[in-house]
């Protein structure tokens, strides 16, 4: 068995509305997965069920092979969720040794992995200090450690970037590859396209409770693509026609154009080489995640979902 | 580690770790000894004295009225109410010839408005003084009168009470102020510390924490350990506070005269008598001190203790559930938790109101059911307690009163945690008390 978590058929309805309605996916051991989807979707309604803090009303959640028993399970994953806070008036030290008990850690076993870890992070002058006189930066990332300090198998993060510096950011972001190289697998819930595209290796995409996209980046692109192409020339003609393509978008010699229907990027090819224009760059446009979201989200009133009531 | 044994820790070392908590433990016994202490000093040295000028038409009262230093009684020749006060006199008594009907009108003047207590103290002593005189005008004479006063000055009420095989000495004056003390330190506490939990609910809530921690706890473990936590911050409090109150009375005593302990052991294996048949004296000051602690150990002291450490967990448990949840489901806005707060502040003050007459009557139908119902049961059956088990309280009642007190507390504590598990993770929307009964009441 080489998935970690495993989800069919998931529901959970609220008295006002489908919070998730029927999903079902799974998710490799060792992968960066992608959640995705507008506000209000029901990512977070679907991360609690995953965290054992709510239980489907129906369906069935399988966590490495076996049935989900949030009782036992609870300890291997590691769950950082977007509303997330500290204690304010306790020591950065203490509140992290803490965390740590709660997730089934030994003292001796905590301290040695809070140690390890705010060593890494340079965090390590911060052990007295109290959460009050940390920036949000600061607290994120002690937030992060308390996540993963006690290695867990699953690690979710929500938002883990929001309030972090660029610097901050990809520190966190190597530690993140770090810890699915050593085996641990990460669900990754952001807004953020250009952190999934970059990081994530598989996504799936929700919107109104259900599932609307599931795949790797790759092939999700490849799904979706226009079949367009940029072309850059050395000079351009005053006109340029052909039934192979059209263009839409013109910016100097950059060139952006759509294949038609029964044509190939050689046809486009040999017809500029035909016209012996100097072709500089040619390579397919792919169209980016950010734009695959907005184009299967925008028009579904995602977002004035939550005023809707729900009709049996 | 048991997860709910380290949020108890968390939450008990966190709260007595803080310098406000060292500070109020050691402080409150403190001022509680300093302001029994000042009012004493005040009603012995505070008293304003009086010098009352008497002018007396029947010629008796000299001689016949009580004169003491506080109240002093004088009967100059040339003073009257335009220069009373040149001489020195702070009022005027104008006393008329006695009429045959007995009633008599007489009237003071003072510049200095007197106080309630010194009014009634002149008319009790001027009263007195008149009913020497029909006395003495019926024939009892002076000498006879004098003898039977000084004799009634020896008469003590001593109240018993049915006990079983024999009887039992009781005070009433002591069961009221047992019965009122823990009455009133179980309302405060049920104030002080569940607030503390909804404040400590508020906290996890308006600050994030509670996502996290659900995700490591269940939401239960989490509220009870937060109850429990608190709940042992107050017994600790308590306990602090009776070590204090006991190491300060007897440091206290380390400043009486050794004579006057000696006099106080001698009454103590005399069983208040003086040996040598009453011709020696003890001093005023030992029998003081000695009818004190005799007074003091007629009531029940360890059924009482046991019987308040019961009914304070009671009540905290029954109602810091019940603050709880009322914190789960506040959002950053106080003014919200003070209206929600509102139906379970009324019962404690409405319990308060009863516990208060309990304690002067503490077998009315109202104060038994109060003392048996779990919503006023720890404050109004701390007042009944007092009077004694099983005189005025029956086993019984007791009995009935803790189970019902026990169900009461597992049946809020059910109910809020149905609550605190929706509240904790519902972020800014106000949530209203009908929402609240629905969540309570819904299944699983």
């Amino acid at each position: 068995m080489n998935k970690i978590l495993e989800l069919s058929n998931l529901k959970k309805y609220y008295a006002t509305q489908k919070a998730v309605d029927d999903i079902s996916f799974s998710i490799e051991k060792g992968s960066i997965f992608g959640l995705l989807g507008p506000n209000g979707a029901g990512k977070t309604t679907l991360l609690r069920m995953i965290t054992g803090i709510f239980y489907p009303d129906s369906g069935d959640i399988r966590f490495d092979g076996k049935t989900f028993d949030p009782e036992n399970d609870i300890i291997k994953i590691g769950y950082m969720p977007e509303e997330r806070g500290l204690y304010k008036k306790m020591k950065i030290g203490e509140q992290a040794l803490y965390l740590a008990q709660l997730k089934g850690l030994s003292k001796s076993e905590a301290m040695t992995k809070i140690k390890f870890w705010f060593k890494r992070l340079e965090m390590e002058t911060w052990w007295n200090k109290k959460v009050e006189d940390l920036s949000k930066g600061m607290s994120q990332k002690l937030q992060f450690v308390t996540t993963v300090l006690h290695e867990p198998k699953l690690i979710i993060l929500d938002e883990p970037f929001s309030g972090l510096d660029p610097v901050n950011a990809n520190l966190i972001k190597d530690e993140i590859y770090g810890l699915a190289q050593r085996g641990s697998t990460i669900i990754f819930s952001t807004h953020r396209m250009e952190q999934v595209e970059e990081i994530c290796d598989h996504i799936v995409l929700v919107n109104l409770g259900k599932k609307i996209l599931d795949g790797t980046v790759a092939n999700i692109k490849q799904q979706f693509k226009e079949n367009k192409f940029a072309i850059q020339l050395g000079e351009v003609p005053a006109s340029l026609t052909a039934p192979s393509f059209e263009i839409t978008d013109q910016k100097a010699h950059r060139l952006t154009v759509k294949i038609r229907d029964g044509y190939r990027s050689n046809d486009v090819l040999q017809h500029l080489l035909q016209q012996n224009l100097t072709i500089e760059a040619f390579h397919e446009v792919l169209p980016s995640l950010n734009e695959i979201f907005i184009n299967l989200v925008e028009g579904t009133r995602a977002t004035s979902r939550a005023f809707q009531p729900v009709n049996p | 580690m048991n997860k709910t044994l380290l949020i108890i820790q968390r939450e008990y070392l966190t709260r007595v770790k803080n310098k406000r908590f060292v500070l109020t433990t050691i402080l409150m016994p403190l001022l509680i000894v300093v302001l029994i202490a000042g009012t004493t000093f005040l009603s012995i040295k505070g008293k304003d004295e009086r010098k009352i000028a008497v002018i007396d038409q029947n010629g008796f009262f000299k001689g016949n009225i009580k004169s003491t230093k506080a109240l002093a009684f004088e009967f100059p020749e040339g003073v009257d109410t335009s220069n009373y006060l040149q001489k020195g006199y702070s009022d005027i008594i104008l006393i008329p010839k006695f009429d045959s009907t007995g009633k008599m009108n007489y009237l003071i003047r003072s510049k200095k408005r007197i106080s309630i207590t010194t009014e009634s103290a002149i008319s009790e002593r001027i009263n007195a003084a008149i009913e020497d005189n029909m006395l003495q005008t019926a024939g009892i004479d002076k000498a006879q009168l004098d003898s039977i006063h000084q004799q009634s000055q020896y008469a003590e009420l001593k109240a018993v009470e049915e006990n079983g095989e024999g009887v039992k000495e009781s005070s009433a004056g002591l069961s009221y102020g047992i019965g009122f003390g823990s009455g009133m330190l179980i309302y405060i506490t049920m104030f002080i510390y569940g607030a503390m939990v909804m404040r400590g609910v508020m906290e996890e809530k308006t600050n994030r924490i509670a996502e996290v921690m659900v995700s490591s706890v269940k939401p239960f473990q989490l509220m009870a350990g937060k109850i429990i936590g608190i709940g042992a911050v107050g017994l600790t409090q308590f306990l602090m506070w009776i070590i204090l109150i006991i190491g300060l009375t007897t440091a206290a005593q380390a400043f009486i005269p050794h004579d006057v302990m000696e006099q106080v052991k001698t009454l103590q294996q005399a069983n208040g008598q003086m040996p040598g048949g009453g011709m020696t004296q003890a001093g005023d000051a030992a029998q003081q001190i000695y009818k004190m602690q005799h007074t003091f150990s007629t009531a029940n002291w360890p059924v009482i203790i046991l019987c308040f450490i019961f009914y304070f967990l009671g009540g905290y448990l029954f109602y810091a559930a019940l603050f709880a949840a009322v914190g789960s489901v506040v959002n950053e806005d106080p003014q919200d938790a003070q209206s929600l707060m509102l139906p379970i502040t009324m019962p404690i003050i409405f319990s308060f109101i009863i516990m208060t007459n309990a304690v002067q009557d503490p077998s009315t139908p109202m104060a038994v059911w109060a003392s048996i119902i779990p919503f006023s049961s720890p404050m109004v059956m701390m007042a009944r307690i007092a009077y004694g088990i099983p005189g005025t309280v029956p086993y019984w009642q007791l009995g009935l009163s803790m189970l019902s007190l026990i169900g009461g507390f597992l049946l809020t504590t059910w109910l809020s945690a149905k609550i605190y598990r929706t509240g904790i993770l519902m972020y800014g929307k106000k949530v209203s008390w009908k929402e609240m009964f629905k969540w309570a009441f819904r299944k699983n």
